[in-house]
């Protein structure tokens, strides 16, 4: 296998769940460890992480978002050692990878961070010490394709699946320096790592062109019905293309599609049907997991219906 | 309607007369609809600098119109007097009184960062809708937005205890806007969850409540965040030319949780 050549990387990685995985998108949190564990992948969870600033705490002050976001860093590369840092949460990636450029390039953010991670009494994060990596590189670089058709057997098969990856994945393109690299790399125009993963363990994907469209998150509650248009224009989408399960990759996107998805129903008395899932608990079925390991009940949209239609489970 | 549909002339400033007489001949009819003559003269030289000077705005003297922004713009598509091109245009040529035509839905940007992508010229569209938006709260041009409001409930938390959850933010911020709790998808959500989750579930979700999740040894974060943050609410309003007692307070945080722990 071309796989075993390669010296194995991120066997033992930095976790950081962040705030919604330990709230809203708990689902998420307990499939990403349930496959870390049956894959032989450790989890170093950071120690007395923080939240990273989300999308809100930036409108209030940009470089404040920027100290938080180097803090964990900060703790995962003096604390716990470790020089890789996983984020399965789009937003916590963007930001922690954001801190990272921003550091590197501008002056007065390194300024800024340096000034209070001295008041606040702990290191300050000097980029380079540790580099944060998405939940797709993790199993994409750890495991691979390969790894993962031998493990899966093509469980997924017969799965019609449409990937969306949402907006923090990809952009802004300049503080993903990693990104449109060629070949093996992942594109920010047609990001492909999560169609990789799930057509390893068999999944057929559809053809979905709103990959990176936006479910208007950053608004899910304070501009709620143009959140539900956005959403329900990628629902519709996915059904159009004959998808029957939505694979998301970030907890605000999941959350507003579920969410928004009952909220069409109640406020605009437009249906969907399709469900929603996240790509760690459609890997996880695959590997031969109990759907209530990874958070399956949790989920607002019907998932087990689909799970027992489909004889997913193991 | 598309903007190449749009009409350049308002309503407003068409002038129809019933019975009109110019130098003694009769227009009424079909000629008695005219168009005022428009001269703009107050424009505000101030106003791009002042949007530059606060967060997100700073590249903003990049722009070269293209348009790219707004033909990639989520919000543009289904709301199209949202365009971020124009208001650049409209901000770097001080046409303030254009600009305010628009006030009310400029907050309405939701990050996706799109035009961020598409753009030629390294601005930031995201972050100078986001500056604009801050702009007219601080000069009391409007209200706090609901996105602002959302915000500030949010970082309030992550300040005071380094952590968030979910519930709490939830419920602060309809409490702030006013709103009731139980909206009727928020219901039909919760009813269709609890029937699936085991009940240990509704217990743990209960004392997330009674133990809020904090980071250990937060306190000197907290302090070195709330005094940079207070240093540059006053930078920023010395940038807008605003005095002390009568700058709206956007950016400042609560008091009353200011206070506590």
């Amino acid at each position: 296998m071309a796989d075993k050549s390669k010296p194995k990387t991120y066997q033992e990685v930095g976790y950081y769940p962040g705030c919604a995985l330990e709230g809203t998108g708990h689902a998420y949190n307990r499939s990403t460890k349930a496959v870390a564990g049956k894959l032989g992948l450790k989890l170093k969870e950071v120690s007395n992480w923080n939240c990273c600033g989300a999308m809100e705490v930036k409108n209030i002050d940009p470089k404040i978002q920027t100290y938080l976001s180097a803090r964990v860093l900060s703790n995962a590369a003096h604390l716990d050692k470790v020089d890789v840092v996983m984020a399965p949460c789009n937003g916590c990636y963007h930001n922690l990878k954001k801190a990272e450029y921003d550091l590197t390039y501008d002056p007065e953010s390194r300024a800024v961070v340096d000034r209070l991670s001295t008041k606040a009494g702990h290191a300050a994060f000097e980029p380079g010490q540790a580099k944060t990596i998405h939940a797709l590189d993790w199993i994409k670089e750890a495991i691979g394709e390969d790894g993962l058709r031998e493990r899966t057997r093509g469980k997924l098969a017969g799965l019609k699946v449409a990937n969306y990856y949402g907006c923090m994945y990809t952009r802004p393109r300049h503080i993903f320096p990693e990104k449109d690299q060629g070949p093996g790399s992942e594109s920010t125009s047609e990001p492909h790592f999560m169609d990789d993963l799930l057509a390893a363990a068999g999944a057929e994907n559809v053809d979905f062109p709103l990959k990176t469209a936006c479910c208007g998150g950053a608004h899910t509650l304070s501009d709620s019905d143009t959140s539900t248009k956005l959403v329900l224009n990628i629902l519709q989408a996915a059904e159009a293309c004959g998808a029957e399960v939505i694979a998301t990759e970030c907890p605000t996107c999941h959350t507003g599609l579920e969410m928004h998805q009952v909220r069409a129903e109640k406020r605009f008395g437009v249906k969907t049907t399709v469900k929603i899932m996240y790509f760690t608990q459609l890997l996880g079925l695959a590997l031969g997991i109990k759907p209530r390991k990874l958070g399956v009940q949790e989920n607002i949209s019907d998932a087990m219906e689909l799970i027992l239609e489909k004889q997913l489970q193991s | 309607m598309p903007i190449h549909e749009k009409s350049l002339i308002r309503p407003e400033n068409l002038k129809t007369h019933d019975d009109l007489k110019i130098d003694g001949v009769d227009v009424s009819g079909h000629w008695s609809t005219f168009i005022e003559s428009r001269v703009v003269t107050d424009y505000n030289e101030q106003m791009e600098e002042e949007i530059a000077s606060l967060p997100g705005g700073e590249s903003i003297h990049r722009c070269w119109q293209c348009g790219s922004c707004t033909n990639s713009c989520t919000v543009n598509a289904i709301e199209p007097r949202f365009n971020p091109r124009y208001w650049i245009y409209l901000i770097r040529m001080g046409m303030e009184e254009e600009l305010l035509r628009d006030k009310d839905i400029i907050w309405m940007c939701v990050s996706c960062n799109k035009c961020t992508y598409a753009c030629p010229r390294d601005v930031v569209p995201e972050g100078v809708m986001k500056a604009t938006a801050h702009w007219l709260e601080l000069k009391g041009h409007t209200e706090k937005s609901p996105s602002m409001v959302f915000d500030e409930v949010f970082s309030e938390q992550v300040i005071e205890r380094g952590k968030i959850e979910d519930a709490e933010v939830l419920r602060g911020f309809f409490k702030r806007t006013g709103q009731p709790l139980m909206q009727d998808w928020l219901l039909a959500i919760v009813r269709r969850v609890a029937a699936k989750l085991p009940v240990v579930w509704g217990i743990k979700m209960a004392l997330a409540n009674v133990f809020k999740p904090r980071t250990r040894r937060w306190r000197k974060s907290r302090a070195a965040i709330e005094e940079y943050i207070q240093e540059q609410n006053a930078h920023h309003r010395k940038a807008l030319g605003l005095n002390g007692a009568a700058a709206r307070a956007a950016l400042d945080l609560r008091k009353g949780q200011r206070q506590d722990g």
